[in-house]
């Protein structure tokens, strides 16, 4: 017979490298159904029987936030056989507040103390015997880092699996709650399961909404329970939720008054303060924040000799990809004889395509190695912490940071970077925005229009990076005030955990299964997409015979780009050439050059497009270079970065929503550049009243009142104090 | 009133009382902030928001708006 297991945990407390440990490589790496929260579940090593199911870290079993209504409902609902549940013995009073939950479900419940290393290193002891039996449960020691203990504790869970023990459950509360707790059991006896009783029975106490949505009680006993809950908050003069809240911290002081012995005093500076009075201080965290993202931007993505990534990616796109790959598969496919078509599709359609999306493997692996470095020296944290203030009034978190840096040189690491945020809508925002900031490969973009209309001006692209940054700052402020982000207010009320020194182990695990991920949806999404935009392009109908095309001009993506181009004409460049050149900037943004080379007559361009910048120029006048700018750098990304937003909205609905309003929202602002610029020009017409129209809703949009007003403007509504 | 928002840094206080309702004071509660527990206040961000406390042996980060909820004594 199987068994589960289910994990459970505070953040920081260890979890993942216990899962890790426990699992080795058996990982399965899912979603919990309808949220974007991620699921992992694995088998234990040497047990084939034994199933580990991951939750997410949760503080508490509260009803408000999705990772913990998340873990509850699959305690509740699913009941695993044992839950093995780590604390952070460094942490102990904060991580056995969960515990205090965790025991009231009925399930066999196993406390694995972690850190037990940095515990007994501090000085400080926790005897185990007595923490078991304060809290009715087996208590182990383990130093998960050190993979000490990890298997015994899971052993216990097991065991205590087995034996179906339930421990007596301690008494938490004090007497008059207790009380009112035990007349909630006995009037939804028999509705709930004789194991969970307590646990139904605390949560009406605390009028959890969720709880009361699922029990669906009569009137009359809904009634009969508020008295209860009522008589009992008016003896002790505080709601209900804090009651319970403020007793369940007082039961763990009384219990690790008699478990736990600490050397030093409260409040007392550890190694991690002292680092942090630096690394966080007033006047020099600034610096040092801007050195160690100069770091790991140099590394990743710059182009000097330490930039590992960028030299990576240089050497697999130039060398692998180009040379050995497409030119010696080119080559023996026309050896073999193949037909020019299927050596076309496989070298230009699947290799080529996939290809440039591979290249960018070497450079991201680089950036998820250093990013997670940062997160698991507990650095991370410390940038929310810093840059809070700027980014929370674009309705983004001071993570958001790290993704718009490092999508000034490629989106899809920019993207990805965003998993780092905990926060559901904060990632959402993110992840919408990101794809704004002009990465590496529409910089060729700007270039080609700087120099062909703007005489190479290096303001051109100054103002791109205004316009990206731009659009963020507009985009967070309209989107947090839509329903799309209205809920629940999130509170920053985050941790600060303890620096640690990386683990290797944990470092290349979390490097590793960002990387993987992206590489598999190169191989799906991505690969589609590029075959069909291949076929688009190199075929179509010459003199009424269908086939292989040498010019573009007389490609199937040539006909559609003429059925589209008039979609284009309030932006001012409704040419089939523009409409062909930002289809084909869908593989890759600086396809957009090589596109119009193409276009205009010519197989290669520069990377600039000097070659074409005079025909450019006779085709665009300023105002429609700069508006088709524009709206290439603020559309819908490459495919890359599409599969990318894919994969980290984990849904497809809001995949489509990401796109269509990065796409809307291109629209719209070049319509309003392009047509007002017209009105300079002389010329007054429909386009120009709509324009101003658009103009007037963004502008209302921007500074409309929040109806979904979340914590600044919170006003104290109820306090016990005041009735 | 005074509120933990008003503490200075380095000043260790204990709270008297949580104000406000909902998540927000629900989570402040979770994370350890509970009547008669005593905070020190670490430091103030570089760019003057949030706050960072000691509570409970660990390192907390609120902002100041809803360290505004929490009235000490």
């Amino acid at each position: 017979m199987s068994i589960t297991i289910a994990l459970a945990g505070n953040p920081n407390s260890g979890k993942t490298t216990l899962f890790n440990d426990l699992t080795g490589s058996s990982q399965y790496v899912g979603n919990w159904p309808g949220v974007t929260v991620e699921k992992k579940e694995g088998r234990l090593k040497g047990h084939k029987d034994v199933v580990i199911q991951d939750l997410p870290g949760i503080y508490s079993l509260s009803p408000y936030t999705l990772e913990e209504v998340v873990a509850r409902s699959y305690l509740v609902k699913e009941k695993p056989d044992a839950i093995l549940n780590i604390v952070d013995g460094t942490n102990i009073e904060r991580n056995l507040y969960l515990t205090t939950q965790l025991i009231e479900l009925g399930i066999p419940v196993v406390v694995a103390v972690n850190m037990m290393d940095l515990v007994r290193k501090n000085g400080d002891r926790i005897d185990t015997n007595k923490l078991g039996e304060a809290l009715g449960c087996k208590v182990v020691e383990m130093s998960a880092l050190k993979g000490q203990g990890s298997l015994e504790a899971a052993e216990a869970a097991i065991a205590a699996a087995q034996e179906k023990k339930q421990g007596e459950h301690p008494h938490v509360f004090t007497g008059s709650v207790e009380h009112a707790i035990a007349h909630i059991e006995e009037s939804i006896q028999g509705r709930v399961d004789a194991q969970v009783l307590r646990w139904h029975a605390v949560k009406l106490f605390e009028r959890d909404e969720k709880e009361l949505q699922e029990l669906q009680l009569a009137q009359d006993l809904k009634t009969h329970i508020e008295q209860h809950i009522a008589d009992c908050e008016k003896e002790l003069d505080d709601d209900a939720e804090s009651i319970i809240t403020n007793q369940r911290y007082a039961y763990i002081s009384r219990v690790i008054d008699r478990a736990v012995k600490k050397k030093a005093s409260r409040h007392a500076l550890s190694v991690s303060d002292k680092i942090d009075r630096i690394v966080t201080n007033r006047i020099l965290a600034l610096p040092i924040f801007v050195v160690v993202m100069w770091a790991v931007y140099t590394i990743a993505m710059g182009g000097t000799k330490v930039s590992i990534g960028t030299m990576a990616t240089d050497w697999t796109n130039d060398v692998l990809v180009s040379e050995w790959i497409c030119g010696n598969l080119g080559a023996w496919m026309e050896a073999i004889g193949c037909a020019p078509w299927l050596t076309g599709l496989v070298v230009d359609g699947i290799v080529a395509g996939v290809g440039a999306v591979i290249g960018f493997v070497p450079q991201m692996l680089v950036l998820f190695f250093l990013l997670a470095i940062l997160e698991d020296v507990g650095y991370m944290a410390r940038i929310a912490f810093i840059m809070d203030r700027i980014f929370r009034r674009f309705g983004l978190s001071g993570k958001s940071f790290i993704p718009m840096l490092v999508a000034t040189g490629c989106g899809v690491p920019g993207i990805m970077a965003s998993r780092t945020i905990e926060n559901d809508r904060d990632r959402k925002m993110t992840i919408m925005t990101t794809g704004f900031i002009p990465c590496g490969a529409k910089m060729p973009i700007i270039g080609l229009f700087a120099g062909a209309l703007f005489g190479g001006s290096g303001w051109i692209a100054t103002s791109a990076y205004f316009i990206g940054v731009g659009a963020v700052i507009v985009s967070g402020i309209i989107l947090k005030k839509t329903k799309l982000f209205a809920g629940d207010p999130a509170p920053f009320v985050m941790e600060l955990p303890a620096y640690h020194i990386p683990s290797a182990k944990n470092v290349l695990h979390a490097t590793w299964e960002r990387g993987w991920s992206f590489i598999k949806r190169a191989g799906t999404v991505i690969l589609a997409s590029s075959v069909v935009l291949w076929f688009l392009q190199g075929f179509g109908f010459v003199d009424g015979v269908f086939g292989m095309v040498e010019d573009n001009n007389t490609s199937l993506l040539a006909s559609v780009g003429n059925v589209v181009a008039p979609v284009f004409a309030p932006l001012g460049f409704g040419t089939w050439q523009g409409a062909v050149a930002t289809f084909t900037g869908l593989i890759a943004k600086e396809n957009v050059v090589a596109t119009f080379g193409v276009l205009y007559g010519f197989a290669e361009v520069a990377e600039d497009g000097a070659e074409i910048w005079t025909l450019l120029a006779g085709d665009f006048t300023a105002l429609t270079a700069y508006s088709f700018m524009i709206f290439n750098l603020l559309c819908a990304p490459c495919f890359a970065a599409i599969g990318a937003i894919k994969r980290e909205m984990n849904n497809a609905k809001w995949t489509w929503i990401a796109i269509g309003y990065m796409c809307g929202f291109a629209y719209v602002v070049a319509m309003i550049v392009y047509q007002l610029g017209m009105v300079f020009a002389g010329h007054f017409g429909v386009g120009t009243v709509v324009a101003l129209l658009l103009l007037a809703g963004l502008v209302y949009l921007l500074l409309r009142k929040n109806k979904y007003q979340d914590s600044e403007l919170r006003v104290p509504v109820r306090s016990v104090a005041a009735k | 009133m005074k509120t933990l928002k008003d503490a200075k840094v380095g000043e260790t206080v204990v709270v008297a009382r949580l104000h406000g309702e909902g998540p927000v004071k629900r989570r402040i509660m979770d994370m350890g902030i509970t009547k008669g527990v005593s905070i020190q206040v670490r430091k103030v961000a570089p760019l003057g928001d949030p706050m960072e406390l000691n509570v409970r042996g660990y390192e907390l980060s609120v902002r100041k708006a809803d360290a505004e909820m929490i009235e000490i004594a």
